[in-house]
């Protein structure tokens, strides 16, 4: 790995004027991806900024309506997070299936949805429930903040600071882990509010992407049986050594079914 | 270069470190501590697992500096001062090691999934050990020997 200055600021507004008095300057969250990739020689920052030194990023609130969850907060102490389970459970489940132990203790949410790995759990999550990203600037929609893969609507140097999502109905996620990684081969998370349903899908294709006929279909009868012959499109699903486009297109059903009937029993927080 | 004070196996430390230093190369070559492995650098194997502030990480994808003001404990540092700690016991009567290049990830793991679960199931014990990797037991001697630590660390 480059050797780079590292800086460590208190408040949001530091670690921008820091990322901007840099020449290559880049945000460390948890660091459980950007570690690894700055071993393998894919980024080589002059400046790595910190922001696991400010405070108000790891907050948790949660009222009827909305859970917020700061950017710093780790995977486990959403997991763990007994406000959290009790108002969206799909969530804390989520939390306590990425990556590993170890993974869950540093990686952050922040971190997760800013980088946009295609095989990430959090985006699926995000987009699902229809969560609003607050940045250091403006509020960004799921449905406009993830573009394409490894890449979002955050501009150079927007800081995210939390993400909020609506309490939903009922919700779950299924996901079908690749047995090394543990990322997703295919992870689907349903959420639904009132009539309104909403599809995610990860891991299958370049980019988290929602599935509209499923959701049609599920608004009209929130069953596993509604889901019955619809089937997701092919030529835009990954083709790996781990599985074939029309594997995953075939897992997107099978966990659609899956979360859907997770959805039945555990519900929602409402 | 950045000073870092922090504490390792409760003993207090300083130094001198880079930037890219990562807390697994602060502890074996700037401490000395070899327990601590490295497999293989890319935070899938878990042999570097220690904990920080009471949560078990892979130091191999932590920088030293982020351990800045932290309580650090490898696996020199859980052993009582002569023999070995329940689950290092267990580990050793249920075989649950053959070349032991992944057992003290493995012990640091297992203690943290007990501290957090002091009655784990067989399942919660495979889903803790996700982070670890073993090429010799096929992990069932493993899993046996965690199961058979909490009972004893129980009574």
């Amino acid at each position: 790995m480059e050797d780079f200055s590292y800086q460590k600021p208190k408040t949001v507004d530091d670690a921008r004027e820091a990322y901007s008095a840099s020449a290559d300057g880049l945000f460390l969250a948890g660091g459980q991806t950007i570690l690894p990739v700055m071993k393998l020689g894919l980024a080589a920052p002059s400046a790595v900024i910190d922001l696991g030194g400010i405070e108000g990023l790891r907050a948790i609130l949660v009222t009827d309506s909305v859970v917020s969850i700061g950017a710093m907060a780790t995977h486990a102490t959403v997991a763990a997070s007994g406000d959290v389970r009790q108002a969206i459970p799909a969530l804390s489940d989520l939390a306590g299936m990425i990556g590993d132990p170890q993974v869950r203790t540093r990686g952050t949410i922040g971190g997760s949805i800013a980088n946009n790995d295609p095989a990430a759990d959090y985006p699926a999550a995000v987009l699902a429930l229809n969560a609003t990203i607050t940045t250091d600037k403006r509020q960004i929609a799921a449905d406009d903040f993830f573009v394409a893969m490894f890449e979002t609507a955050l501009e150079e140097g927007e800081i995210i600071t939390n993400v909020e999502f609506p309490v939903a109905d009922a919700a779950a996620y299924a996901k079908f882990a690749n047995p090394a990684s543990r990322f997703a081969l295919a992870g689907v998370f349903v959420a639904r509010t009132g009539n309104s349903v909403r599809v995610a899908v990860t891991g299958a294709g370049t980019c988290v992407f929602r599935v509209a006929d499923m959701e049609a279909a599920l608004a009209k009868d929130f069953s596993a049986t509604a889901l019955d012959g619809i089937t997701v499109a092919t030529e835009n699903l990954n083709t790996d050594i781990h599985a074939s486009a029309e594997y995953r297109g075939h897992l997107i059903g099978v966990m659609a079914k899956r979360a859907v009937e997770a959805a039945q029993t555990k519900g929602g927080g409402k | 270069m950045p000073k870092i004070s922090l504490t390792v196996n409760n003993k207090p430390v300083t130094q001198d470190v880079e930037g890219r230093t990562l807390l697994v190369e602060l502890i074996r070559e700037g401490l000395g501590l070899t327990g601590t492995h490295i497999g293989c650098d890319t935070s899938q194997c878990g042999a570097c697992v220690v904990h920080v502030n009471g949560q078990p990480v892979k130091s191999c994808t932590m920088l030293a500096v982020q351990a800045d003001g932290a309580e650090v404990l490898t696996v020199e540092g859980v052993s009582p001062d002569s023999g070995l700690n329940p689950i290092q016991q267990a580990l050793h009567e249920h075989h649950g090691l053959q070349c032991g290049f992944c057992t003290p990830g493995m012990v640091m793991t297992a203690t943290a999934l007990l501290k957090n679960n002091p009655d784990p199931s067989e399942a919660d014990v495979r889903h803790g050990l996700e982070g670890n990797l073993c090429r010799c037991t096929g992990y069932q001697n493993i899993v046996e020997a965690i199961m058979a630590a909490a009972k004893t660390m129980r009574s």
